[in-house]
């Protein structure tokens, strides 16, 4: 007979089977257990693959059993794929320096003593996240500005918008080198222009989805404020406003992402000086693996933690105005 | 009149209580549906929610049986465990004499949902063949099933248009050939004009009778309209919520031919009454 | 043609129709004005040293042109093919003026080609170098960009597929895929740069990653988009997962699809451009960028861009025709 989907049908029924929970259902049945498991078979995967990547390096030694050549594979200066832990030592070294020699390994590893050098790789986080959030306030500014003009007059949402949605088709990015460059001939060097060209990529975002927030409340609510014979100040106050919030901070949340785009990206044309994407650009020229993969990180844990603040920002705003949603 | 829908091409044979239904009514006996002691248990996060306690029923073979009550009473419920979209926890429930499961496994029932549920890249004839292609017919048979019960349910004319292209009563008649195009015995039907207003409801329960009294089927339908129960059905189940069980059943036995004139009639408002009150008591019950 | 001048009533019943004439004539006048400025400007007395009043007739242009677009944006047209037209022809127009100020002043007031090249200068640049262009294109867009879209996009769209099949890959795999759909993937350009060489293997390499988590994203999203009462209608014919997915789920899935292949158009462009930054053979839109702008010859960098818009545009309006075949009945498409 045929297999049928499994498709939850009617209301849930947790808890309809109880019992106890066994060691698999919790690995694989639960929320955080899956992504457990896959993270941890990406990670042996990693690992395995190790070996086969680099193998063909001149530093791996060709004889010997499979355990030493691993532990060879592992620990490789420059290697094709390293491995996680190397890049974990690496995160730790740039940026609480070497691990002292005098003490048992891990109490050394936890034992941090932060120097602000331009070796540090937080100095170089820093650097990328401060341009990535003053171009974030710009764009995100500049987005709602012009959202809030252009549902007010009818000659830009005709003449102006198309463009803004055409524009997200182009391949913005290409033009930072020019902005950077343009700039720099200017004197115009340092955090501005990276923030310029992380304000041009976040404003699209938000524009669009202020656009679509501030238009979203319902023809009658709009008429209720008619019979009020409410201002166009009130009822933007009143009504707009708030039905924009949940498109507002949608918007954010993809807007912060691309601005941390802009801002490393924004680090590459001026020849490596400081930033993430220059550490990017400075471990390709090198063949600093490990360097890489560990701004790669970096880079990763500063996404994750503006889109969180966005996030946290959402909530509180969501919870004083009643917990809506 | 309409010819009934007797073509013998339905893939799926219905079991032993299935077969013969128009042949003979007047004997149809063969019950079609049976529970007992059935019930359904809901556990949510603010505790159980009894859906359904110890139902016993009886439906034969080509009655029209309306299940009545009011929301939250279960009676959707009762018929999606007939459907076995949904299981019971305790009881028996017997469908043709089979497991719901295999009964459905078998094609054996039609069901039309409150809302026509039409696919809206179809059109309305490719809707209608839905099920006949799930269920592999050839392509000219589907064409033809189409056409006879598009022409059934008076949407001949339709078959191109897309199912947002149509009004929703309209919507509802092509889900309603839908169910009819593989010509099962039996039709569950989940308040289907219940989103319509009261002149197309109306007419459609009046081309609903002619339909049943044309094919023979037999007709679980839910409602939570006492006009609409009275009219239609020769049995009615009154049901009561929280938690869902049966009040009354009340036989009905008015002209097969009936129009909507009866609901003029003092035998009509008899019956009314009485389910009027059976509601009434379900509730004086619970509260 | 002599237009026959409608009656006020008429032109009252149909709307405020009776804007249009005025802001045609509007609208003769000011191109009339903009062809003679662009004519004015590159005469050698005034390119670079425009005086005041040829800068005070550019801000009456500008203001003319203002009311002309006013005029034309608010109008009611009496015909849905005249609103159609003005439709398109407003952000037209709009566009047009923009390019028209930036011709004016970066002549006018002779802005060096280093820092802004006026659109004249650019286009002149590009009429030029089309066979280097067309290299450059053929090196990025077919070699990297569209392989590396398709491959990325139907990884996406397959795992998604076995994420639906398999509970556990999907509880497992979409809360990685939405952080990671958050991450700046375009670093990674170096890794694969090291990993698969300059040419444009390792651009595919970049593309098909960054491509890959939204195809996820969105498909996996798209196939519980599909009602419970439809479901449960494939449940009571018996239906099993192969047909359930073929005829309900695959297609209610297809406006997510769509849109994740609609973002990674964009994204695929922008990802293989980036990655050229790292290092290429010496061909390509984002090499000749980088190399271009540390010539200072500004006017070949924009003819790319404008090369890189153009193609954007193109492949966005492809996948957007195809979505309005695909998913004609999306309430967004709908026409009785």
């Amino acid at each position: 007979m045929t297999t049928e989907a499994a498709l939850p049908s009617g209301p849930a029924r947790s808890g309809a089977r109880g019992g106890g929970r066994t060691v698999s259902a919790v690995l694989f049945g639960g929320r955080t257990g899956p992504v457990l498991v896959i993270v941890a078979a990406i990670l042996a995967l990693w690992y395995a693959a190790c070996l086969p990547m680099n193998a063909g390096l001149p530093s791996m030694p060709t004889e010997g059993d499979l355990a030493t050549r691993y532990q060879a594979a592992w620990a490789l200066e420059r290697p094709v794929l390293p491995s996680p832990h190397q890049i974990l030592m690496e995160l730790r070294v740039s940026t609480c320096g070497r691990l002292p020699s005098d003490q048992p390994f891990w109490s050394a590893f936890f034992s941090c003593e932060i120097r602000w050098t331009p070796r540090n790789l937080l100095f170089h986080a820093w650097t990328t996240l401060s341009s990535t959030l003053v171009g974030f306030l710009m764009g995100g500014l500049l987005g709602i500005v012009l959202a809030v003009l252009i549902v007010h007059m009818k000659t830009l949402e005709k003449s102006l918008m198309p463009w803004i949605i055409a524009s997200q088709t182009v391949p913005i990015l290409a033009v930072a080198p020019i902005v950077i460059v343009v700039l720099g001939s200017l004197g115009i060097t340092g955090l501005l222009p990276k923030s310029i060209i992380s304000a041009y990529l976040c404003f699209f975002p938000v524009t669009i989805g202020m656009v679509k927030g501030l238009t979203s409340p319902h023809p009658i609510d709009l008429d209720l404020m008619r019979t009020y014979d409410a201002s166009v100040w009130a009822t933007f106050w009143k009504l707009r406003w708030p039905a924009a919030l949940p498109f507002l901070f949608a918007s954010l949340k993809v807007a912060i992402a691309i601005s941390l785009v802009g801002a490393i990206v924004g680090e590459l044309p001026t020849g490596a000086q400081a930033g993430l994407g220059a550490r990017l650009l400075t471990g390709s020229y090198y063949g600093q693996t490990v360097q890489i993969w560990a701004a790669l990180i970096a880079a990763a844990a500063l996404a994750a933690l503006a889109v969180a603040a966005v996030g946290l920002a959402e909530r509180i705003t969501v919870a004083a105005l009643g917990g809506r949603r | 009149m309409v010819e009934a829908a007797r073509a013998k091409t339905v893939p799926a044979p219905a079991g032993d209580g299935a077969t013969g239904i128009a042949a003979d009514r007047a004997k149809a006996a063969a019950p079609v549906v049976t529970a007992r002691g059935l019930s359904l248990t809901f556990q949510t996060n603010d505790g159980p929610v009894y859906a359904l306690k110890d139902v016993d029923l009886d439906i034969a073979a080509g009655e029209f049986v309306s299940l009545i009550g009011p929301s939250g009473c279960g009676k959707t419920t009762l018929l999606r465990v007939i459907a076995d979209l949904e299981q019971a926890t305790a009881g028996t429930i017997r469908v043709n004499g089979l497991d719901p499961d295999a009964a459905r496994r078998q094609r054996q029932y039609g069901y039309v949902f409150q809302a026509p549920g039409l696919f809206p890249w179809r059109t309305v004839e490719k809707n209608v063949m839905l099920p006949l292609e799930i269920f592999g017919l050839p392509a000219a048979e589907r064409r033809a099933r189409a056409a006879k019960n598009l022409e059934l349910v008076n949407l001949k004319g339709f078959e191109k248009k897309y199912p947002w292209q149509l009004s929703g009563g309209m919507q509802q008649r092509a889900s309603i050939a839908r169910a009819l195009s593989f010509d099962p015995a039996l039709l569950l039907m989940d308040e289907p004009f219940g989103a319509l207003d009261e002149i197309v409801r109306d007419k459609l329960n009046g081309q609903l009778l002619a339909l049943w009294a044309a094919t023979g089927k037999t007709v679980v339908f839910v409602t939570h309209s006492i006009p609409e129960a009275v009219f239609l059905s020769t049995k009615i189940v009154v049901m009561s919520p929280r938690p869902g069980r049966i009040i009354d059943v009340i036989d009905c036995d008015f002209p097969r031919d009936r129009t909507l004139d009866i609901r003029e009639t003092p035998e009509f408002l008899a019956v009314a009454h009485r389910v009027r009150e059976g509601l009434r008591a379900g509730h004086s019950y619970d509260d | 043609m002599s237009a026959p001048a409608p009656s006020p009533d008429l032109a009252r019943a149909r709307g405020r129709a009776d804007g249009i004439p005025a802001a045609l004539v509007g609208l003769v006048a000011v191109t009339a004005g903009c062809l003679w400025a662009l004519g004015a400007v590159h005469r050698p007395d005034l390119a670079g040293q425009a005086p005041a009043w040829f800068w005070g007739t550019i801000v009456a242009l500008w203001l003319a042109a203002w009311w002309v677009t006013d005029r034309l944006a608010k109008a009611v047209p009496p015909t849905p093919g005249a609103r159609r037209v003005l439709d398109l022809m407003v952000p037209l127009l709009f566009g047009a003026f923009l390019i028209f100020l930036w011709e004016i002043v970066t002549v006018g007031a002779g802005v060096p080609m280093v820092l802004m090249p006026p659109p004249s200068a650019i286009g002149a640049r590009l009429a030029q170098s089309l066979p280097t262009l067309a290299e450059d294109f053929g090196q990025t867009v077919l070699r990297a960009v569209i392989p590396g879209w398709a491959l990325g996009s139907g990884l996406g769209i397959a795992i998604a597929l076995l994420c639906d099949r398999v509970p556990f890959l999907r509880r497992g795999l979409m809360p990685i895929g939405n952080f990671v759909s958050a991450l700046p993937m375009i670093g990674i350009a170096p890794i694969m740069v090291m990993w698969f060489g300059f040419d444009w293997q390792s651009k595919v390499a970049v593309v098909v990653v960054m491509t890959f988590f939204p195809a996820l994203v969105n498909t996996v999203a798209g196939l519980s988009a599909s009602g419970a009462l439809e479901r449960d209608l494939m449940r009571s014919y018996a239906a099993d997962w192969a047909t359930t997915l073929l005829k309900l789920r695959l297609p209610s899935a297809m406006p997510f699809v769509f849109n994740a292949l609609k973002i990674n158009s964009t994204l695929a462009l922008i990802g293989a451009i980036v990655a050229e930054f790292f290092g290429t053979p010496i061909l390509g839109m984002g090499f000749r960028i980088s190399t271009e702008v540390g010539r200072m010859s500004l006017d070949m960098v924009w003819a790319e861009i404008a090369v890189a818009a153009v193609t954007g545009s193109v492949f966005y309006g492809l996948l957007a025709l195809a979505e309005r075949r695909v998913t004609f009945w999306h309430p967004s498409y709908r026409r009785r």
